[in-house]
């Protein structure tokens, strides 16, 4: 058995090494290390569903995953919705459940994107929590519970549309104490459907040649707008979340196949473009909004 | 009435209930409004040659972009290619949060509506041109105009082409009886 050692911090600063590994993986099957995991986000977490998923597809068999040996850490998974997601990804023994205790911070936990009626339960159950949230620790007004919702839907759209495949969305609110100085909210989702190379090369990559890619189908598509459909009022979704998120300050990144490509912030110091990287399948949106300065 | 204008009143959150399903309390995802939109043109079939629909978003809490392109912008732009029925339409509680959602659908389709945006306060939201607004600002004001009145109120030849125009995109009624153009928040308000 091969076994991938899970980043002590798996979070979206690290992801995209973690899944550069998990790209290359042989035959066999992998077991997932994550016992020595200290930090994981939502980027983290999701992305470890989609790595296993990925390799239960290369090697045709269920991946094993070693829990964190941290209590915390473990405790934080299962309120997140961790273990239950992971039961379709991993072959792995749940930690016991421990009673429920008081009422769960989590903003929203995992949940799996299939169809359109998980976009509406996705939607549904974030309006009691994000409007809370939103406004007490981003200092956003109250009717920012709205847009925060749209964005959810149109962002988990894009996996049913585009990836032909399940994914997963998730979110929770952080006090980026060292790195920012101000309250943060990190959503993530993904897939391991087709990508936006696969999904726009029908229609669009015979304009491109010879630089049809995962970099210029990214291009197309997050900063043009482009989308396989002809119809001249789609294609907004991506381009109306860059557009919120800029209000808010925020940062939004989208990795498909080799290339990262993203709206970085000032106080982000990420590069707007990444490319080269390992193949992976499908689409990884990270999203983070930052509290309002001086919040 | 006399003015031939079927009038449909179209709450929207009771359409989104009744349609899709009753646990859907928001208006999102494009499969959503696209049977919302459908049983909104179900309902319009059976207006006569010309009607005047209030589509009433103020039950719906949640609207995204999705479901604003289809719920106003396709049903704006595929009732406008129909050669048998003159569709008018009014959107009504287009509060702050669906605004900017549908101001930019409509912006993408080169669409126009008429929205009350606020309790008795309309706006024209989408693609217009400066003569257009200009024209419908002043038609708003006034109520309706009739033809004798148009050289005063439009003022310029730009302020006349703006007013054919907004006729001519059905976001102003001429009655086929009279010839007068009434403001269609006008011709809404005792169905509001």
């Amino acid at each position: 058995m091969k076994v991938l050692s899970v980043p002590a911090s798996l979070d979206g600063q690290t992801v995209d090494g973690f899944f550069d590994q998990v790209a290359v993986v042989g035959e066999g099957r992998t077991l997932f290390d994550a016992r020595h995991l200290s930090w994981i986000d939502p980027s983290g977490m999701v992305g470890l569903l989609v790595a296993g998923t990925e390799a239960a597809r290369k090697q045709g068999t269920l991946p094993r995953l070693e829990a964190p040996e941290s209590a915390d850490v473990t405790g934080y998974l299962s309120r997140m919705g961790f273990f239950e997601a992971a039961q379709e990804v991993f072959d792995s023994d749940p930690p016991a459940r421990r009673p429920a205790g008081r009422e769960s911070d989590v903003l929203l936990e995992i949940t799996p994107i299939a169809a359109n009626a998980d976009v509406h339960e996705v939607v549904d159950r974030v309006q009691s929590k994000a409007g809370a949230i939103l406004t007490s620790k981003l200092g956003y007004p109250a009717t920012a519970v709205v847009q925060f919702s749209v964005i959810l839907s149109e962002v988990c759209q894009n996996i049913i549309e585009h990836a032909e495949a399940p994914g997963w969305v998730a979110a929770q609110s952080y006090n980026w104490a060292r790195r920012l100085g101000r309250n943060v909210v990190v959503i993530s989702v993904m897939d391991v459907g087709r990508g936006f190379r696969g999904s726009l090369g029908d229609e669009h990559s015979a304009r491109y040649g010879d630089r049809w890619g995962d970099t210029t189908a990214l291009d197309a598509a997050f900063l043009h707008g482009l989308t396989r459909f002809p119809d001249s009022g789609r294609g907004q979704g991506i381009q109306q979340i860059r557009r919120q998120v800029r209000r808010w300050d925020g940062a939004i990144s989208i990795r498909s196949g080799t290339a990262r490509i993203g709206q970085v912030p000032e106080w982000d110091d990420t590069p707007p473009l990444v490319d080269g990287l390992e193949p992976f399948p499908g689409a990884q949106i990270s999203i983070v909004l930052p509290a309002k300065a001086g919040e | 009435m006399t003015d031939g204008l079927d009038r449909i009143a179209i709450d929207v959150g009771e359409v989104l209930q009744r349609t899709v399903t009753s646990l859907y309390s928001n208006l999102v995802t494009r499969p959503t409004g696209r049977a919302v939109r459908m049983a909104i043109e179900a309902r319009l079939q059976d207006a006569g040659e010309r009607s005047l629909s209030l589509i009433d978003l103020s039950e719906v809490v949640i609207l995204d972009f999705s479901c604003a392109d289809e719920v106003v912008a396709r049903l704006l732009e595929r009732s406008q290619a129909s050669l048998s029925h003159e569709a008018f339409f009014v959107f009504c509680g287009v509060h702050e949060p669906h605004r900017d959602q549908i101001q930019t659908v409509l912006e993408r389709r080169g669409l126009a509506a008429v929205a009350e945006t606020q309790a008795d306060t309309f706006e024209l939201l989408g693609d217009r041109t400066r003569a257009e607004g200009l024209a419908w600002i002043a038609l708003e004001e006034r109520g309706f105009l009739g033809n004798d009145e148009l050289d005063d109120t439009l003022g310029d030849a730009e302020g006349r082409v703006g007013f054919d125009l907004i006729v001519a995109r059905r976001l102003a009624f001429r009655s086929p009886n009279t010839g007068r153009v009434h403001a269609l928040s006008q011709l809404v308000r005792h169905i509001l």
